[in-house]
């Protein structure tokens, strides 16, 4: 893995993840048609299309909550049988959901921890270490968090997104899958979001960004995949092309020169 | 440790009770019991003012005498031990409406194996030690395996929990009939017997010994728990509060043996029981019950129970599956197989209950635990803990059992009509869960 990450800048090397051919269907319907995507180490690749486009189904056969009809995954160019959530973890790919995947009652340690506690020497779980844990990485991640004892659903939108990221950090996640991190949030919020992502870009991370907003794709990401009707228009670098570039592609399904 | 840790808020002006850091919920439920036993205390005292004695107010009420305490706290085993296992099944947003039937068929095979199948068709003996631990086996994995299949229909098969026990609820009790041909099993194995309240007591000695033992378990917990939390560096409770509140569990622990022992046994009783030793029973002789073994089975079950919900991983998966299923599926918990697990837990305790409840009535009946499904859901649900799924707490519903069981008491020594007492129980528990939404509306408009 630390080869892969030394090889620096984006479209050289092995690629971090290569979704080969990927189709699934639901009921006759082709949610995602013969679409191939890759990602590389400290890259942000921005999926984007309107509801109903695909991306979202697509990404969900990386994080393991689908299962693709057909096509192949490569995680740094060995084959990967992604079949649950389970399996995606053991490759390192966290997921952030749009829809904040967190346990509204239990408080922000146990939703960091769910799945993976911390135990102490009898085999229970040790709430105190996780605090412990949890109150170093937020001091990094967003040092104003501050309602440990209480549950997530006394939080802030941003306040919870920052939890849905450290539990991906924490865990060394090397692929980060996120749907529209910041839809529910405040401009500060989403300011800190942004930053967070260029922190874990230079990290190594690769990240798979759904996003609607066109001016935080241009923002934030190095290469954006424009999907159609459950087929992949194209792939553009997105300091080659403007906004109304990809608008195109995303309304009308016109390819510009540059993509590929 | 070395990193910085966020500043802890200070606080000014904290009254006693957040200092204390108690949960409000359990206060308010502590003072609707307190009140409902002062308030029968003193009707059964304002009856005996016609004797003659103008205070017998004060002193003559029955309702909180040792010998009534006993019986309460012998009373409501069965189901608050059922009502542990029920908040599992309903903080996973399930429901099971079959624990007074699958009680019921863990009663009959436990009845038939001691009354026919072992002392007799596999010729060990009336009496042979044998029976009661082969019996218990039995029922208890009769119950575990009803539950497991329970689990499994709602978990893997997709079937609405409240349609698969439901369907249990006609089932089972029905099961039990059949293998018992409807005959009611009895009488039962005397080291069995020992599990029905007042036929199996410690004594005062060894409730002593019991009591001061569970009153240092307590106080050593309380301050290990103290002791982490300052290792961590974490805010603790000024130390003058700890004590506070181990000086509250030490007294409610070794109040109860005392009142408990102060119930002495009938001189009809021992001087049987001396008889039977082949000796004499000397002149003014007496003897306190001391604390039932039933009620150690439940403080057992209590503790295994709260451990399991608050520090084992099952616990924590039980209450994040209640509390956002997609988000605990995507946190790679096996949900279908943790349904298996809770409904089988309830399942064991069903027949855990049976035991309890078979041996204080002293044989097995066809109408053993019913209607236990609608008590042990009202404990859980007077205990705090929500439909809605991801809330609840095991003390609470064994204290939702216990308030359950003295207001129906407190009633019949009353003399309330039964009509009433029913109607009664009805208002409480929608009360108690209407006091609970306007609660949580509350503390959720202050978060």
């Amino acid at each position: 893995m630390s080869a892969q990450q030394n090889t620096g800048s984006a479209n050289t090397g092995t690629p971090l993840v290569e979704m080969r051919d990927i189709s699934i269907s639901f009921g006759g319907i082709k949610a995602v048609d013969h679409v191939s995507i890759d990602l590389h180490p400290g890259e942000v690749v921005g999926l984007l299309g309107h509801n109903g486009a695909g991306k979202s189904t697509l990404i969900k056969c990386l994080s393991g909550a689908y299962q693709a009809d057909a096509g192949e995954i490569f995680i740094n160019g060995e084959r990967a049988e992604i079949r649950n959530p389970r399996d995606a973890r053991a490759h390192n790919i966290e997921t952030i959901y749009q829809t904040l995947a967190l346990a509204d009652n239990l408080d922000a340690a146990s939703n960091l921890f769910l799945g993976r506690e911390l135990l102490n020497t009898w085999g229970m779980v040790d709430d105190d270490a996780m605090e412990a844990e949890t109150r170093k990485i937020m001091g990094r991640l967003n040092p104003n968090f501050r309602k440990f004892n209480e549950p997530v659903s006394a939080l802030s939108g941003g306040q919870r997104q920052s939890v849905a990221i450290a539990r991906a950090v924490y865990f060394n996640a090397k692929i980060l899958i996120m749907d529209e991190p910041t839809a529910a949030l405040g401009p500060h919020e989403t300011q800190m979001v942004a930053e967070l992502i260029q922190e874990l870009k230079r990290q190594g991370l690769g990240i798979f960004l759904i996003e609607h907003d066109i001016h935080a794709v241009m923002q934030l990401c190095d290469r954006a995949v424009v999907m159609k009707n459950g087929a992949r228009i194209g792939t553009v670098n997105v300091d080659e092309v403007t906004d109304d570039d990809i608008l195109g592609m995303i309304i009308m399904g016109k390819k510009p020169e540059k993509a590929y | 440790m070395t990193q910085a840790l966020p500043p802890v808020t200070p606080q000014t002006r904290r009254g006693l009770f957040e200092h204390l850091q108690i949960d409000s919920r359990l206060l308010g439920m502590v003072g609707a019991f307190a009140v409902i036993c002062l308030a029968f205390q003193l009707w059964t005292g304002f009856r005996a003012v016609g004797g003659g004695n103008p205070l017998a107010w004060l002193t003559g009420g029955r309702f909180l005498i040792p010998q009534n305490i006993f019986n309460i706290a012998n009373q409501t085993v069965s189901v608050a031990i059922m009502a542990t296992g029920m908040v599992f099944v309903i903080v996973t947003r399930h429901i099971d409406l079959s624990v007074g039937s699958i009680l019921a068929v863990c009663s009959a095979v436990m009845g038939i194996l001691q009354v026919w199948v072992l002392p007799q068709l596999m010729g060990l003996g009336i009496g042979n030690p044998a029976i009661a631990p082969i019996a218990i086996f039995a029922g208890l994995l009769t119950g575990t395996l009803i539950g497991a299949l329970n689990g499994w229909l709602v978990g893997y098969q997709r079937i609405p929990a409240f349609i698969v026990t439901l369907g249990g609820l006609l089932i089972w009790r029905n099961v039990g009939w059949y293998i018992t041909s409807g005959q009611t099993q009895g009488p039962l194995d005397a080291n069995f017997l020992l599990f029905g309240g007042a036929g199996g007591t410690l004594y005062p000695t060894a409730s002593w010994i019991a009591g001061l033992l569970a009153t240092a378990l307590a106080v050593w917990a309380l301050f290990r728990g103290r002791a982490n939390k300052a290792r961590h560096g974490f805010p603790v409770k000024p130390l003058w509060a700890e004590g506070v509140i181990a000086g509250f569990v030490a007294t409610a622990i070794l109040g109860f043996v005392a009142i408990v022992n102060a119930y002495q046994v009938p001189p009809g009783r021992l001087t049987r029981e001396f008889a039977a030793r082949g000796e004499t029973m000397p002149e003014g002789y007496s003897i306190g019950y001391g604390l039932p073994i039933s009620v150690l089975v439940l403080v057992v079950v209590a503790f295994v129970m709260t451990v399991i919900a608050r520090r084992m991983r099952l616990g924590r998966y039980i209450f994040a599956t209640g509390g956002n299923p997609d988000a605990a599926e995507l946190s790679g918990i096996n949900t279908r197989l943790l349904t298996v697990k809770v409904f089988a837990l309830m399942g064991f305790l069903c027949g855990l209950s049976a035991i309890v409840a078979q041996a204080r009535l002293q044989n097995h009946a066809n109408d053993i635990g019913t209607l236990d499904e609608l008590r042990v859901i009202a404990a859980a649900v007077i205990g705090g803990t929500a439909l809605s799924g991801g809330i609840g707490t095991i003390y609470g519903a064994i204290l939702g059992a216990v308030i359950m069981q003295a207001l129906q008491s407190g009633m019949a020594m009353v003399g309330v009509d039964s009509p009433f007492q029913n109607i009664v129980v009805g208002i409480v528990l929608a009360l108690a869960v209407w006091i609970d939404i306007q609660y949580r509306k509350r503390k959720g408009a202050r978060a």
